[in-house]
């Protein structure tokens, strides 16, 4: 550690920290524009500046790297003359357009003005003006706005990976440009929004909708992706506006992908706010009371085998944990949360976990990538895996795929195979790639949805479990096999056991006619085609998606906004959602809704607040239980049970597929929403040539 | 005044021939392994001994720079780059150098590279020097060929590469870090400091950037002994230095002269005296444009060298005067100059980005006269604040000249204002058309 003395405080920093860093240590504030704690140091916009004994002039607290028994002066005449003159250099050619800039209330600038400037302005000449720039559907630039701090280039370069931003020109012609008009093709471009300290790129789709001190903000969890990003829902009279990232470094930092912060405009259209019930072929509208006895009477004399429940990707744990409930009254252990087919190793919780955590990205230094395309399938975690490649410096964290990726990871990437045969050749050691996973102290083992939703995912998950162990990816403290989920709910739905009994029957072979009465929550995304035309529907969810067409009896529910909720991530992180507004019209909480038609159809459930669902849940799994947490999973995981030459024929030859075709239209919200579906318009041709190349 | 025999650059206007053949009569490349042999400590400690101080502006002492590289590489090579990006307004000492003797700017850089461990040299030349890098591309192309360059160069042992690379054009590209960007292939914008190029430069590796003249003059110092260097000029202002004169004077030239010599023997002397007399001398701006204006009563006393001019509080720069006689409107001359900064302004940091555009309207308007007389105050409150707040100098550079100017110009400002004004409302009656509403006339 090294001492320094701020403003004659000692405070102890690691070596190597910045002064600004040390500053901030000792409680200090200091103004700045162009440093943020996750990009490189610019330090351009000179607001930082202090005063270090025995330095000429005033340096850059960002970029000035401390030394043992430096003195740092922060509230000094010199100090206070350079911020207010820094300020008054910003604003002079910055249009005082505050009463209509969507940043203000929540801008830097505006605040440190206020903070650090002298509040009158001594500039008489004419301002500039800079032109406006179109970067794609989500991002809005007015760029005279522009103080050039360079954050999003940065952002774009180093986060994103998707060097699409730079600054041009030089002096006061300086503007930052895409140089070829374009739109950004980043999943990550609306952290953009955040990052920019003053309004010059704010979100278009929600352009003069609210002022920032206006939102009702409540704390919740997207569930986008199965990542589990930490996210604020903003909310102005009933209505969510806007959902910006929370900051937790275990799982997203402080990055949220462009569908998770854009599909909030899905939540408002194509909505399920009332009941509905098929009479004669044709859905009317009916009442919970006149819905919940016609599902009752439907029911009536189907014994328990021939009723089944599919959920769907969006589920909280607390409806799940109602519905298997339920269904085991109604003496039915047909329950399946995976509508897409998927296969896990549910003997023991690591079997399905991205076991290493979010954060174990940081520590690995070598990566293998199975059937999965993380850019679609969780971006922020992608920009994780960037960062460690940037991190580690080029070549040293080597990153490598089986199946092909039809898009730029942002990192390079070895593809050693199409299909699982590759697998099979890594194991035998004839791929040089298994040296270097085998080298690595911690190699990592991402196994995708392309390869689980396979029919030979059984073999493939215990190959890539016996490379795993070969190559020393699973030891004390360290397990590399990871499982990247794509839905919010599957870990939940796995962890409360929300799959078939010893002889229930798993989602497909319900859809073969298995079932007389298929409940569906929130299940869209299967093939709906393939129910039988005699099974009756219920479709219980908040989007009239594709489900809801086929659906016999709908049961309104809410959205992932509207309902406290837990959710449990990819890594097994059970992390709690809280309700920002009320479900449209009739729609109710969706454990309500099946706690409430237990009464009607006769099996009331031994619960009746949120409380005695948790209480439930944690009887099921003691992850659900209060204290567990924030924990992480025990690396342990037992030995592969299956023999070693029967996976080796079982592995399959046909190339593994991505499980995203678009990232933008991948659930029943960004259906829904014209942001998503105009993102989809603009970037899929952009895909298709990338694609192409 | 310089003697003949203490002269440097021997052919500074290339009236001999600039190839290795005349190089090698003028005492280049003569047995450069000798140098090489006292070894690198001695060749630091001789540096030092001249007291030579850097060429291009700054005045840095040159053998204390060299010894900032470290001693033992830790695997990182070292880099000599030698800065020929010599862009200021009225400076034009460094081309001399490159294309009228290049061999000594070559055998030079291998003496300064081995002195700092480097075995790669290179040169960053302004882009509008297209003969002056032919030639030199020519010296090194003879180095080559002569064994002076690449394997065992000279016969000294050491392994050293010479590359020129050309700028496009940009001012800013002559600041130490900016070129090291812009050599790198990025864009030209200065990095922040620490870390010093001798620590993390180009490339990331260790670094020593240096002016053209810095460097030619190492083989002459070496040759003739630090003692012979530091005899000349004065104490802490050593040696013989390439000056220039431009502007209002009889004969405008470059040439090498001792340091400490009076301004006004050098104008008289080299520049064949100001244009219609000393008497008509208005001002001088000693060191290329970015060092403050010496009115003329400064300039009859004033000795040509850094701790004179520093004390005057302007500073020697590159030593390339601007000489300008009474028919010199000497705001619109700094006017020009703030144009010039704000211009080559690379825009990276809030203080120059936005206060050179500042200081050039409020200039322009000085020139006219079209503004109130607090804002001269007002346009000296600006160069201050722009002052010691930017990442490289060119800030500094910017607010400089207009802080001479104010300091040494203001009743020629205050007086072209109340002109401005006494003319305007002189014309300021009220003109009532036959038909229609009153206009006030401008």
């Amino acid at each position: 550690m090294v001492r320094v003395i701020v403003d004659g405080t000692p405070v102890d920093v690691p070596p190597g920290s910045s002064a600004l860093q040390a500053c901030e240590a000792a409680g200090k504030e200091i103004p700045r524009f162009c440093y943020h704690e996750r990009l490189s140091v610019a330090g351009n916009c000179r607001m930082c500046l202090v005063q270090v004994v025995r330095a000429p002039k005033p340096v850059a607290s960002c970029g000035f790297p401390v030394s043992d028994g430096m003195e740092i002066l922060t509230d000094t005449e010199v100090v206070r003359r350079a911020r207010r003159a820094v300020m008054e250099f910003l604003l002079i050619n910055h249009p005082l357009d505050c009463p209509i800039c969507d940043q203000g209330g929540e801008c830097d600038l505006q605040d440190q003005a206020y903070g650090y400037g002298t509040g009158i302005s001594r500039y008489q000449e004419a301002k500039r003006a800079v032109t406006d720039k179109d970067l794609g559907p989500l991002v809005k630039t007015v760029m005279t706005r522009c103080i050039q701090c360079t954050r999003c280039v940065r952002f774009t370069t180093e986060v994103a990976g998707t060097p699409e931003l730079g600054l041009v020109s030089r002096g006061e012609n300086a503007e930052i440009t895409t140089y070829v008009e374009k739109a950004l093709t980043s999943e990550l471009s609306g952290n953009l929004i955040d990052i920019c300290p003053v309004g010059a790129l704010t979100a278009k789709p929600s352009a003069f909708h609210a002022r920032a001190w206006e939102y009702k903000k409540t704390d919740a969890i997207d569930v986008m992706d199965a990542l589990g990003t930490n996210i604020q829902i903003q909310a102005r009279g009933g209505e969510v506006m806007r959902i910006v990232p929370r900051v937790n470094d275990e799982v997203n930092e402080e990055w949220l992908s462009d569908k998770g912060r854009f599909s909030v405009d899905g939540l408002k259209r194509r909505r399920l706010d009332r009941p509905w019930v098929r009479v004669h072929g044709k859905l009317h509208k009916a009442s919970w009371q006149e819905a919940f006895v016609s599902l009752a009477r439907r029911l009536e004399g189907v014994s328990g085998e021939r009723i089944g429940a599919i959920a769907g990707d969006l589920c909280d744990a607390e409806s799940l944990c109602a519905l298997k409930d339920l269904m085991a009254e109604l003496g039915s252990s047909n329950i399946d949360c995976r509508q897409d087919g998927a296969w896990y190793d549910t003997t023991n919780r690591a079997g399905y976990l991205f076991n290493s955590d979010i954060a174990g990205l940081d520590d690995a230094d070598a990566l293998l990538l199975i059937g999965t395309n993380p850019r679609h399938e969780a971006p922020v975690l992608n920009a994780r895996i960037r960062k460690q490649y940037l991190h580690n410096g080029r070549g040293a964290f080597p990153v490598a795929s089986i199946g092909n990726i039809p898009v730029d990871l942002t990192y390079p990437v070895e593809v050693l195979g199409d299909g699982p045969t590759a697998l099979a050749d890594l194991l035998a050691g004839k791929h040089a790639f298994a040296e270097v996973l085998k080298n690595a102290k911690r190699p990592m083992i991402i196994l995708g949805h392309g390869a689980l939703t396979r029919p030979d995912a059984q073999a493939i998950y215990e190959a890539a479990k016996a490379l795993a162990l070969q190559v020393g990816a699973i030891t004390q403290g360290w397990n590399g096999l990871n499982v990247l989920h794509t839905a919010a709910s599957r870990v939940a739905g796995l962890d409360l056991g929300f799959v078939p009994g010893p002889r229930g029957l798993a989602s497909t072979n319900m859809l073969r006619g298995g079932v007389e009465v298929l409940w569906l929550l929130g299940a869209d995304d299967f093939a709906l085609d393939k129910i039988g035309p005699d099974t009756f529907v219920v479709y219980q969810g908040h989007h009239g998606d594709a489900a809801a067409k086929r659906a016999d009896i709908i049961l309104p529910g809410a959205a992932y906004t509207e309902k406290a909720g837990t959710y449990v991530n990819t890594a097994g992180r059970v992390q709690r959602a809280f309700r920002a507004v009320f479900p449209p019209g009739e729609a109710r909480e969706d454990w309500r809704i099946i706690r409430a038609f237990s009464d009607v159809v006769g099996h009331a459930l031994p619960y009746n607040s949120q409380e005695g669902v948790w209480a439930r849940m944690a009887s099921i799994n003691p992850v659900f239980g209060a204290g567990y947490e924030g924990e992480n999973t025990s690396p342990q995981l037992a030995a592969p049970e299956t023999a070693q030459g029967e996976w080796g024929n079982k592995l399959g030859s046909t190339p593994l597929k991505p499980v995203i075709a678009d990232y933008y239209q991948t659930n029943p919200i960004s259906r829904a929403s014209p942001t998503m579906a105009e993102c989809s318009r603009v970037y899929s041709p952009v895909r298709a040539a990338v694609a192409a190349e | 005044m310089l003697h003949d025999k203490d002269r440097i650059f021997t052919n500074l206007y290339g009236q001999q021939d600039w190839r290795l053949a005349g190089a090698r009569q003028r005492g280049d490349w003569d047995n450069t392994a000798a140098i090489l042999a006292k070894g690198r400590d001695a060749i630091l400690a001789e540096m030092k001994a001249s007291g030579l101080r850097g060429r291009g502006g700054a005045g840095f002492p040159t053998g204390l720079k060299w010894s900032f590289m470290p001693k033992q590489s830790d695997g990182r090579p070292h880099y000599l780059v030698i800065n020929g990006d010599e862009s200021e307004p009225g400076t034009c000492k460094d081309r001399e150098v490159i294309r009228h003797e290049p061999h000594k700017l070559i055998e030079s850089a291998l003496i300064a590279s081995f002195a700092m461990g480097a075995h790669a040299a290179y040169i960053y030349i302004r882009g509008e020097f297209c003969r002056e890098a032919e030639h030199l591309q020519y010296a090194v192309n003879e180095a080559y060929e002569a064994g002076l360059l690449g394997k065992n160069a000279a016969g000294t042992g050491w392994d050293f590469d010479f590359y020129i690379h050309r700028g496009a054009g940009a001012y800013i590209c002559g600041e130490e870090t900016a070129l090291l960007e812009s050599l790198e292939g990025k864009k030209g914008q200065p990095r922040m400091k620490p870390p010093f190029p001798a620590g993390v430069g180009l490339y990331g590796c260790p670094t020593t950037v240096n002016n053209v003249e810095s460097i030619a003059v190492a083989s002459t110092i070496l040759r003739r002994g630090g003692a012979w260097f530091a005899g000349l000029g004065r104490p802490n202002n050593a040696g013989t230095k390439l000056m220039a004169i431009s502007g209002h004077v009889n004969t405008p030239c470059v040439f090498e002269e001792e340091l400490g010599v009076p301004l006004k023997d050098i104008i008289e002397k080299h520049g064949g005296g100001v244009r219609g007399g000393w008497d008509n001398l208005l001002a001088v701006i000693p060191g290329g444009c970015s060092v403050p204006v010496l009115p003329k009563s400064v300039c009859e006393t004033v000795l040509m060298d850094y701790d004179s001019l520093r004390a005057e509080r302007s500073g020697l720069g590159t030593a390339c005067m601007i000489v300008m006689d009474k028919s010199t409107d000497i705001i619109e001359a700094i006017a020009r100059f703030s144009r010039f900064f704000k211009h080559e302004s690379c825009g990276q940091c809030t203080p120059c980005r936005e206060g050179t555009g500042w200081m050039m309207r409020m200039m322009d308007r000085m020139v006219q006269g079209r503004a109130e007389l607090e804002e001269i105050d007002l346009l000296e409150q600006v160069t201050r604040q722009v002052e010691g707040h930017t990442i490289c100098a060119l800030g500094d550079a910017a607010a400089w000249p207009i802080q001479g100017l104010i300091r040494h110009f203001r009743p020629e400002m205050e007086a072209r204002i109340q002109h401005y004004k006494a003319a305007l409302s002189a014309k300021s009656v009220v003109q009532v058309p036959v038909q229609g509403v009153p206009v006030a006339a401008e």
